[in-house]
């Protein structure tokens, strides 16, 4: 586990196994079509749940944005920002909810300046939480929002709507 | 027209865009005149009275009041009640708005209904969480955050939908604010931060307390560098220290707020019975540096049950002479 945390500090590794990930799942992408979304969920929804708490602790919102925030977790900010931190960060740099961690943000910003391919996605505004993309793949939620965007989606905000399983 | 109006702070050339409201703190922003703004914390109680007893003395010197949204965390009468009630005797209010107690359906649904209301300035912030007030036990909602509501209020507004595409007819007119944090980490990323701001629809700003002002400095050379004193109006709050013990409470109690280590001696080192005075004259020696950082539009006086201390602090900066955001002031 340990181990694993640690590979947080190593943001730039991070996001060359993001971008793998990311070219991978364009290539299976017409499969997982085929497969069907809510199938290809239940299959991939629990390894990568393992795997994104074992090493981000992940919290399952569905919306991953890792590469956009230093390859840290937004969700573990007591306040879910996903647009960089509030305004009650302490004087040694600790959250303002609980002193006893570090602020997420500040870890997000001094990791993605080390991060040549997705650092600057730390500028990018990151849209309101789907709710309904909660405790799923975050991988098949990507494709089908991609999907549900060359459907004409009235509203990316909205997103996929929910998706029967 | 006051004597600071002409420091060339802003020109109304390089000021953001045509106006989006008719009110006058944005019209004072815009015209280049250094600003004044005075949070107002709505009392408990549930005598309208109340809330324009406590803003009157302010309310005549600032160009426009803050209204706090359960500040620190504290049930008050709500930000938007108390807003309008302010807004319908006359008063220019900044509406603040928190993240923290209500989603997305009920911040659009608020917003709207301050606007029918009559309130114009929105200043949209996270909100202090709530294990620091006086209801800790309850559940913190943060549905969005900061910047994706300013993004919402924007959308509202320019494209006069609310987030889920439906229409609204005819949509809000407002101008709308966040918060600048210039003196809490991670510092070099807060420019950016306000840039973020800024493109979710953002134009003017007011931070947290300064009592340091070479981080402001750092700041706002970082945020002209930027060019972004163009595309905005900031304001930077302030506040006069009551006593040490006031210091302690701020660094303790108020989430980001920073009292740099020579201010607390400074305080600590005044006998007591002359720490009121000490608090003040280092508030006033604030103000005098800030109204000469260039692409600062204004301050932003925060002084809970210290008014006195405010009104002496304006009189004496030269900023509390013209009646403004009250009935009797005019723009």
């Amino acid at each position: 586990m340990g181990i694993l945390r640690g590979l947080r500090d190593h943001p730039h590794l991070l996001e060359l196994a993001y971008q793998l990930v990311e070219k991978g799942m364009e290539k299976v992408h017409p499969l997982v079509r085929r497969i069907g979304y809510a199938r290809a969920n239940r299959w991939l929804r629990s390894p990568e749940k393992i795997a994104k708490q074992a090493i981000f602790d992940c919290k399952m919102c569905g919306q991953c944005t890792l590469h956009f925030t230093g390859m840290t977790c937004p969700m573990t900010c007591p306040k879910n920002l996903r647009n960089g931190p509030c305004g009650g960060v302490r004087g040694d740099k600790t959250c303002e909810v609980d002193p006893g961690m570090l602020c997420v943000w500040v870890e997000a910003y001094e990791r993605s300046s080390r991060m040549s391919i997705y650092g600057s996605g730390i500028n990018e505004i990151q849209p309101p939480r789907n709710f309904l993309l909660a405790k799923r793949s975050a991988f098949i939620n990507i494709l089908s929002l991609k999907d549900a965007e060359l459907r004409g989606a009235r509203d990316s905000y909205v997103g996929i709507g929910r998706d029967r399983t | 027209m006051r004597s600071c109006a002409g420091q060339g702070i802003r020109t109304s050339e390089s000021a953001v865009i045509e106006p989006r409201t008719d009110g006058r703190f944005e019209a004072r922003l815009r015209s280049g005149a250094f600003v004044v703004t005075a949070e107002f914390s709505p009392p408990d109680s549930t005598d309208p009275q109340d809330v324009l007893r406590a803003a009157s003395r302010l309310g005549e010197v600032a160009d426009a009041l803050n209204v706090t949204d359960a500040s620190g965390a504290n049930c008050h009468i709500s930000s938007v009640a108390a807003s309008a009630i302010l807004t319908r005797a006359g008063y220019e209010v900044i509406h603040q708005v928190t993240c923290r107690d209500r989603n997305r359906i009920a911040l659009q649904a608020d917003l709207l209904g301050a606007n029918a209301l009559g309130i114009k300035n929105i200043l949209c912030l996270t909100g202090d969480d709530v294990t620091v007030g006086d209801h800790p036990q309850s559940k913190r909602v943060f549905d969005l955050d900061s910047i994706q509501l300013l993004q919402t209020a924007r959308r509202m507004r320019d494209e006069g939908v609310f987030l889920s595409g439906r229409r609204i007819s005819p949509p809000p007119r407002w101008f709308l604010g966040g918060a600048d944090h210039p003196f809490v980490e991670p510092f070099d990323y807060r420019p950016q931060r306000l840039a973020k701001k800024i493109l979710a629809g953002a134009e003017f700003f007011q931070t947290q307390y300064c009592f340091d002002v070479a981080r402001l400095k750092d700041h706002m050379q970082k945020v002209r560098d930027l060019g972004l004193h163009e595309r905005c109006f900031i304001l930077v709050g302030l506040g006069p220290l009551r006593s040490e013990r006031s210091v302690t409470f701020l660094q303790t109690r108020v989430p980001g707020v920073i009292v740099p280590q020579a201010v607390a001696e400074r305080m600590r080192k005044t006998p007591a019975a002359r720490q009121r005075e000490e608090g003040k004259r280092i508030c006033i020696e604030i103000v005098q540096q800030v109204r000469e950082i260039e692409g600062i539009s204004g301050i932003h006086m925060m002084a809970y049950q210290q008014e006195d201390t405010a009104l002496e602090i304006l009189e004496e900066t030269g900023l509390g002479k013209i009646r403004r955001s009250s009935p009797s002031g005019g723009g």
